[in-house]
């Protein structure tokens, strides 16, 4: 019955290495030249075995007829030790310069000693040389196809990530010619036809044009650009030609610095793989010292004390099937491929992941801690309202923006932009920012000062409170109060589904924190569905929220801290992990986060918990499933029900499967 | 400094075999082996000549991994 069975499937090797190398083989760059040369091993070897199959040990024996006595028994070994020589010298070799470099445990010293073991029974029973043939077959077989499939699943994985732009147009002399991106100048002016890529970053000067994001942010709708615009590298001109003023090198243009963030962020290693590549250093040398056991210690047990005979070849086969389970191959490149398809599928939607342990962090969050500005709302404030003011509107407008001028915080651009007209800055002198408070500054030679309540107070001036939400600035003009600017920033569309979805994805606690008003906040957070706020905070004042919550969270759950990268560096970095958003083209949040929403939605970030929490879950399953098959195998060889060929599939079959299953952390979009 | 190399490595395992050799190279502070992106990191001690650090990263490496192969 096993004959046939392994007639069968010599059979189908030989359809499915002749298809392989007919059809895989003739495709330009289908198979290098190494997997060429070991499927060529493989087919022949098949052939051999399977010829050698159909004439028995009998036939062979008649041969001693005509020359000495058991002379058949010897052709036929000679003719199954050819076979088994050219399918498996590389792993004798390299078992032999394993042993003269003392490295014992390596996999191809495991499978030569198994196979040889297994031969030497076969001489000594003239039995079934087949056995150790075939191992050493399959085990090419799936050495091969892990080759194969890891190979494949790389250049697959690489060209989803490849938004490398090849070529920048450059005019020159009144014609466009192609340069190497590395070798534009800054300053210098490109060409971007419609339907290519923008490979530098820089600001239009000339057309405009609708942008293509979706490589970057995975957001489909495209975005609009006209001159004076500032373009990232790495968006599609979709509708027509744009002339592109460069702003960087290449080198440190988004796309580039995209593309290296995610290319090394497998390096960064989780802790799942520290404990595979941990485990696998036990492991290996583990199931040898029991197969030596195994091998030694029955026999000798049944000749001692139970008076029966010591049956050393059964022993020994049994030991010899424990060496072929115990290579951790499986395991080991099973769970930082998951990590790697998962990385991979998470940037193809707007989500760079900058190592696998971030991954593996995030998808044990419970805890989500936003910030309000840029994160929860636009960060586009508008002034809505003046109030109480002891000159004309304008007037106070002017002071405002004049006085804030020096600063880039959302709310000072916006007082600008209402003031706008061009600001001429020799106006303002002695410019004092107050953290969390608002600034004070000489205009025209009149003190001005502009801030939130906390800063009336401590200058002392009487102020009158507002009743509208938003943000309000005071304004003091030489020490007398002259009334107030209210400015009230937008929710972002889907923030409120945002929340939800968190809520979904497992998320336990919703914390936002805001340097802004309570009013504000709380108005918000009530419209977000957000369970707590924390509001006036000072940016240091962040950072102790953050420990608080820190020090309250149960032990394994972890927190996370989503902003926009501006002004929240240091809560980024304290808490377990730091999520960016809206970070195209801001090298800074790109830098200080551990996980960069590319673009400002923040749906995105219940995406990644799931995306991380999908990609966990396969590593699980693959640890679980490869271990759990291991150990079931190593059971029945220890008792004799598992031969060598369960063993070679618990080793080969194993990896195969948890390859495949690691190709699944690559599909994300539905999530 | 910090420095990546191109490598061919075929099974997993191996490559963490490689890194566990480069980081007890002398002249070595740190390295990570990536296999999927077929990458090696290395950061070098301080005033180590890169080059000359990598000729003994490979034979270390060579010693446990006879078919690896870094492209220096």
């Amino acid at each position: 019955m096993q004959e046939l069975v392994i007639s069968i499937l010599l059979t189908v090797v030989i359809i499915m290495a002749s298809v392989v190398l007919v059809f895989i083989g003739s495709r330009k760059g289908g198979l290098t030249k190494k997997q060429r040369t070991m499927m060529i091993r493989i087919l022949i070897t098949a052939v051999i075995l399977l010829s050698l199959q159909f004439i028995s040990a009998e036939a062979f024996d008649t041969v001693d007829n005509y020359l000495f006595p058991s002379a058949g028994r010897w052709i036929r070994f000679a003719c199954y030790l050819i076979d088994y020589f050219i399918i498996g010298y590389d792993i004798l070799r390299k078992a032999a310069k394993g042993i003269k470099n003392r490295q014992v445990f390596d996999e191809s010293f495991l499978m030569a000693v198994a196979t040889i073991g297994a031969m030497a029974l076969a001489i000594y029973e003239n039995g079934e040389y087949l056995e150790a043939i075939a191992v050493m077959l399959f085990y090419q077989i799936g050495e091969w196809f892990q080759g194969y499939a890891v190979g494949k699943s790389r250049r697959n994985i690489s060209n989803l990530m490849d938004i490398r732009p090849d070529y920048a147009n450059v005019e020159r002399n009144g014609k466009l010619e192609k340069a190497d991106p590395d070798e534009v100048e800054i300053g210098s002016v490109i060409v971007v036809q419609p339907g290519e890529k923008v490979p530098i970053d820089g600001i239009i000067v000339e057309g405009s044009s609708s942008l293509n994001t979706s490589a970057l942010t995975g957001e489909s709708l495209p975005r609009e650009a006209k001159a004076g615009d500032e373009v990232i590298s790495g968006c599609i001109s979709m509708t027509s030609v744009l002339k592109i003023q460069t702003t960087k090198a290449f080198g440190e243009s988004t796309v580039s610095k995209i593309l290296d963030l995610v290319e090394n962020a497998s390096s960064r290693k989780s802790k799942s793989e520290d404990f595979i590549s941990k485990f696998a250093k036990i492991y290996t040398p583990a199931v040898c010292y029991c197969a030596l056991a195994l091998a030694f210690l029955p026999p000798i047990v049944r000749m001692l004390f139970m008076g029966l005979s010591a049956d050393w070849g059964v022993w020994i086969y049994r030991a010899l099937t424990f060496l072929v389970i115990s290579c951790p191959c499986a395991l080991v490149i099973s769970i930082p491929l998951s990590f790697f398809a998962g990385i991979g599928g998470a940037s193809k939607e707007g989500v760079l992941v900058k190592g696998s342990n971030y991954l593996e962090i995030l998808s044990q969050t419970k805890y989500v801690v936003f910030d309000k500005t840029g994160t929860m709302t636009k960060g586009v404030f508008e002034v809505n309202g003046i109030h109480h003011s002891t000159m004309e509107d304008e007037k106070l407008i002017e002071y405002a923006a004049l006085a804030e001028s020096a600063s880039s915080h959302p709310i000072s651009k916006s007082l600008q932009r209402a003031y706008g007209k061009e600001i001429n800055r020799s106006r303002v002198s002695d410019i004092h920012e107050i953290s969390g408070n608002g600034v004070t500054a000489k205009v025209d030679g009149k003190e001005v000062a502009a801030g939130n309540d906390k800063l009336m107070k401590h200058l002392n001036i009487p102020y009158q409170d507002c009743h509208s939400t938003g943000t309000i600035i005071h304004m003091a003009i030489d020490g007398k109060y002259a009334g107030h600017i209210v400015i009230s920033d937008i929710i972002k569309p889907h923030a409120k589904e945002a929340i939800a979805e968190l809520k979904k994805a497992g998320v336990e606690r919703s914390v936002m924190l805001t340097g802004d008003a309570k009013k504000v906040a709380d108005q918000v957070a009530a419209a977000l569905g957000i369970d707590e706020v924390h509001s006036e905070l000072l940016p240091a004042d962040k950072v102790d929220k953050v420990e608080e919550l820190l020090q309250m969270k149960p032990g394994k759950a972890k927190l996370a801290f989503v902003g926009d990268g501006i002004n929240d560096a240091p809560v980024l970095s304290r808490a377990d992990i730091g999520i960016a958003m809206g970070a195209m083209g801001s090298d800074a949040a790109i830098e200080a986060a551990d996980i960069v929403l590319m673009d400002d939605d923040p749906v995105k970030i219940a995406k990644a918990i799931k995306i991380s929490r999908k990609c966990l879950r396969i590593v699980y399953q693959n640890i679980v499933f490869a271990l759990a098959v291991k150990f079931a195998c190593l059971a029945l060889g220890a008792v004799g029900i598992a031969n060598m060929y369960l063993a070679i599939f618990a080793d080969v079959g194993v990896m195969i499967l948890a390859v495949l299953n690691a190709i699944r952390c690559l599909f994300v979009k539905k999530l | 400094m910090k420095k990546t190399y191109k490598i061919d490595v075929d099974c997993a395992n191996c490559a963490n075999l490689m890194e566990d050799a480069a980081k007890k190279t002398s002249g070595v502070q740190d390295a990570t082996v990536n296999f999927m992106a077929l990458k090696m990191i290395v950061e070098f001690e301080e005033g180590k000549d890169p080059k000359a650090v990598m000729e003994d990263v490979l034979k270390a490496c060579k010693k446990v991994e006879p078919d690896c192969e870094i492209f220096l």
